[in-house]
């Protein structure tokens, strides 16, 4: 079993194992040569052909040191995910980092940094280490299965030159019975043997550490799952307004490599009110306290309306998907007219908020008016003006609501079917017209007639990610698992302890009749041992002398 | 006053008790005289082990670092009796097996009933200073909870005292069961120093939550990670002392670095010097690395677990359970580097130094996970109000 185990290349020595005694640590290991191969696996070249290759590198990729190596590289190819932006999480972020380092960023960019828990580079790291796993546990579990069925080796004769070992003299003729069904009541497996049996525990040790490590296999099969078949996608609704779970709804989708985006769960929700509460004393004057959205959804286009309230940390299930709250903002209402009187616009228009005070941003462009508009507007829920910020939110509730806005004319450019962001103005050839602060009711006349906009009151609008991930089960029953085996492993010890019992010899050289002499011994390889106790303890049961008293 | 300026005054009142335990544990660390090895205590796989250094059979020092405190196995009572020359030899060999095997660090002394020497009474003053420090700790953390309404480790400032709480009660649990005063200074400073951080850098006067920790997750998976790091301070505690008495016991057999000329050289015997110095003080590397491995191997299934809560928070909270923020990119490579720790110790040819490495690595990056990550990273977690 020296190779392909998994301990192939360790000397067998368990960690942090301590082996004392009189006896050599040889003759102690080979009492437990078949937890691990005993000896160390000479790394002999490869011998030429394929098939001497292909068994060299299959055997270096299933060594413990590989697994080691593997292990740290991974943990090192993670560390700039996290120092520089990444696309996945803020894409933003990741453009305005571009922009600050142009020298340096298409290389990085080339490399993968900014996608680092997608590159082929990282995946090559774990899927080699996800290999070395297959590799090192198939044969692991193969080999304890016969580990378990094997007998425990016979007592050697002398079990004083072992650490744990007692010996004293008795009459008793049935004290190897007695040990025997002593060990058996205590769940020890006992191999009989002649004038002396050996027992052994502790076999869920290896069954936990394989069971670790086979979870952690399936974990990756449920991630895989999930990137396979699940999809995610977010959106923002405005208070009043609806959703229905179809593609073209989402402002941004997802998918995962095999998912079928047409065949999205039918379910459809309006959200009827939302709330937010902030600190409003102390140092955290400010802070978030509460979020809550109330949703009236439909599983199916046909069920019966119900209601739910999504808050931060309790998302709506419905239909195997499942829908989060996870940003929030104002939509002030605005009417807006053109130079001949025609509204333009009279809807809530979403503004993103740019500061922990809601300070938010938001545009509005009117192609169709006469002349074309384009407003920029800073809505501050909580108002204030002053020479160093400007126009600034002190407050993130509504308690003095205004919009400052910037009106522009000019074209709009938007005739020409070039896709724009509906958040930011192009304001390149358009001509400013005017500066406005305005509150709610109130209505701002553009100068020169060029038209009128009322602030006609907000309401909020939440963003919500959708998704659906059927692989999160399989991970989280596999990472249950994986806690399990791994405590089964490090908490439970190997052991084994050995009877032996001899007739004593006579004064006359002839062994007497009613004297016998018992030797019991106990032997562990795990680090937490402390098999002297079960020692002991077995001691005790067979009247033999208590600690201190030993008589050899 | 209110239930906060209470805590408050709890958080105080445990500090300057900490600041008292230190130098308690600073004058029997300096006290504690040892002079070089007389009785080769645990060895290592047989006889070819280098023999402990550093313990002096004829001082009575020896109990200062190295006295097991636990008589249940009869150990300590075997010493007392009358005739200490035949029964403490039995019970040496008894000792030397259950010692080395990690449980106890190092021998018990037949003398123990003599007058206690200064740095071991030094050492039990300290001892009891933390118990007091830990128990004002704990009220201060009650107190605070009490009047937020909610689990106390809801901001930084709250995070940090209840790591040091965590920091002491896992050296407290340990000290239960084995004499760890040996390692009082380090743990003590580490308390500290949090609490110091907390204090000064990270006080937070609110008693709400932002909405993203209200979960009864808050309770188990920060609970989990709070208890993971106290054990994680603990095991590097035992494994940098565990490098002082390794590069001793090296030096003293001759298998140490070499030396070396000019200022380099300087450095590397300055080190040795001090290697000797706290590896007088302390138990042999053997024990020491086993300690580490324990609370280590304690650790990390706990870590895992907090890992995982985690996620499941995550899933609930933000609809991913996994999305690369730096906080759990770096609780991910933490637990890779435990990981490799825990494999170093099984793979040939690093063990030892080379895998106790490993685990400083990892306590570095739970240190960046812990602190670095609020304080510098923006994402997801960086919520918590520092
Ligand atoms: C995803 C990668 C892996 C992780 C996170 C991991 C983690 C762990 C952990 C935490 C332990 C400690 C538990 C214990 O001591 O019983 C362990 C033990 C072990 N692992 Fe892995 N492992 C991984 C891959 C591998 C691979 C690829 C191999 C084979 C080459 C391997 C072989 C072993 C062996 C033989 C032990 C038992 C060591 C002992 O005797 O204590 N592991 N692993």
């Amino acid at each position: 079993m020296s190779t392909g185990i998994g301990y192939g290349d360790g000397d067998g020595v368990g960690p942090g194992e301590v082996l004392l005694g009189d006896a050599t640590p040889d003759e102690q290991l080979a009492l437990t040569a078949d937890w691990g191969s005993a000896r160390r696996r000479r790394s002999v070249g490869p011998r030429l052909g394929p098939t001497g290759w292909l068994r060299w590198t299959w055997r270096q990729l299933t060594s413990m040191r590989t697994a080691l190596a593997l292990l740290l590289l991974l943990a090192l190819a993670a560390i700039p995910g996290s120092v520089l932006p990444q696309r996945a999480t803020d894409p933003l972020a990741v453009n305005a980092w571009i922009e600050r380092n142009p020298g340096a960023a298409p290389v990085l960019d080339e490399l993968g940094l900014f996608e680092v828990f997608s590159a082929p580079w990282f995946a090559a790291i774990y899927i080699l280490l996800f290999l070395s796993l297959i590799g090192c546990v198939l044969p692991r579990v193969a080999a304890h299965w016969r580990s378990m069925r094997a007998p425990t080796p016979p007592a050697p004769r002398r079990l004083d030159r072992l650490a744990d070992s007692r010996a004293w003299t008795t009459g008793d003729p049935d004290v190897l019975a007695t040990a025997e069904a002593a060990l058996r009541a205590d769940r020890w497996r006992v191999t009989p043997g002649q004038g002396s049996l050996a027992a052994e525990k502790g076999f869920t040790r290896e069954t936990g550490n394989l069971l670790f490590h086979i979870a952690l296999l399936l974990i990756l099969v449920g991630v895989a799952l999930g990137a396979l078949f699940g999809w995610k996608g977010t959106v923002i609704v405005r208070a009043g307004n609806g959703f229905a779970n179809t593609l073209t709804q989402y402002d941004s989708f997802s998918p995962g490599r095999l998912t079928a985006p047409d065949r999205l769960p039918p379910f459809s929700f309006t959200m009827t009110d939302f709330t937010a509460t902030f600190e409003r004393d102390g140092s955290q004057r400010g802070a978030p306290r509460s979020f809550a959205a109330t949703l009236a959804y439909r599983s199916e286009p046909e069920s019966a309306l119900e209601a739910r309230v999504v808050s931060v940390n309790s998302p709506l299930r419905v239909d195997g998907a499942k829908v989060f709250l996870v940003g929030h903002g104002y939509a002030p209402h605005l009417r807006v007219t053109d130079s001949t009187g025609r509204v333009v616009l009279d809807d809530t228009v979403v503004f993103l908020p740019q500061d922990g005070n809601f300070a938010s941003t938001g545009v509005v462009k009117s192609p169709d008016a006469e002349p074309q508009l384009g407003l920029q507007g800073l809505f501050t829920p909580t108002a204030a003006l002053n020479e160093e910020l400007g126009p600034h939110s002190t407050f993130p509730a509504p308690d003095d609501p205004a919009v400052f806005f910037s009106a522009w004319t000019g074209d709009l450019g938007l005739d020409d079917g070039t896709p724009s962001n509906v958040f930011t103005l192009d304001t390149d050839g358009l001509e400013q017209i005017g500066l406005s602060a305005v509150r709610p009711g109130e209505t701002w006349e553009l100068p020169g007639g060029a038209g009128t906009v009322e602030f006609v009151g907000f309401d909020r609008w939440a963003s919500f990610t959708i998704s659906r991930d059927p692989g999160k089960g399989l991970a989280l029953a596999a990472a249950i698992a994986a806690i399990v085996g791994l405590s089964l492993s490090l908490f439970v010890r190997r052991r084994r302890i050995w009877v032996r019992v001899d007739r004593e010899p006579g004064t006359d050289g002839t062994a007497s009749l009613d004297q016998y002499r018992v030797q019991v011994a106990g032997l562990t390889r795990s680090d937490s041992a402390d098999v002297c106790a079960e020692v002991d303890q077995l001691v005790a049961q067979l009247g033999g002398p208590t600690d201190g008293e030993d008589e050899r | 006053m209110t239930l906060a300026a209470w805590s408050n005054v709890f958080v105080y009142a445990s500090m300057a008790m900490y600041a008292l335990a230190m130098v308690a544990f600073a004058a029997s660390f300096a006290s504690a005289r040892v002079g070089p090895a007389a009785m080769p205590t645990s060895t290592r796989r047989g006889a070819d082990a280098p023999a402990k250094v550093g313990v002096d059979a004829d001082s009575d020092d020896l109990a200062v670092v190295a006295a097991p405190r636990d008589s249940a196995a009869g150990v300590d009572g075997a010493g007392q009796q009358e005739d200490p020359a035949g029964l403490a030899a039995a019970a040496r060999t008894r000792a030397q097996a259950r010692g080395a095997s990690g449980s106890r660090p190092d021998l018990p002394r037949p003398e123990s009933t003599e007058p206690l020497p200064p740095g071991r009474r030094a050492g039990n003053i300290g001892m009891s200073l933390t118990w007091v420090a830990f128990a004002l700790l704990v009220v201060a953390l009650l107190t605070r909870a009490a009047w937020a309404g909610r689990a106390p480790w809801g901001n930084m400032y709250e995070f940090s005292l209840a790591s040091a709480a965590a920091i002491t009660g896992v050296f407290l649990v340990v000290s239960l069961r084995r004499d760890v005063r040996w390692m009082g200074l380090l743990v003590v400073m580490a308390s500290l120093i949090t609490l110091g951080v907390a204090v000064l850098l990270l006080y937070n006067d609110s008693p709400q939550l932002v909405p993203a920790l209200k979960s009864y997750w808050l309770v188990i998976h920060v609970l989990a990670a709070i208890v993971a790091g106290g054990a994680f301070t603990v095991g590097a505690a035992a494994t940098v002392l565990y490098l002082a008495a390794d590069r001793a016991e090296r030096d003293s057999a001759g298998t140490g670095p070499k030396a070396l000329s000019g200022w380099r050289g300087s450095i590397r015997s300055a080190n040795s010097g001090a290697a000797a110095w706290v590896a007088a003080r302390i138990p042999d590397a053997a024990s020491l690395d086993a300690m580490a491995y324990r609370v280590n191997a304690f650790v990390f299934p706990l870590w895992t677990f907090a890992v995982i809560a985690g996620a499941i928070w995550a899933e609930d909270a933000w609809g991913r359970y996994w999305g690369w923020d730096p906080k759990e990119t770096w609780a991910f490579i933490t637990w890779l580097v435990y990981a490799g720790y825990l494999h170093a110790r099984a793979t040939a040819g690093w063990r030892g130094r080379k895998a106790a490495m490993i685990g400083l690595v990892g306590f570095a990056c739970f240190l960046i996970n812990f602190f670095g990550v609020n304080l510098f990273a923006s994402g997801l977690h960086s919520y918590a109000g520092v």
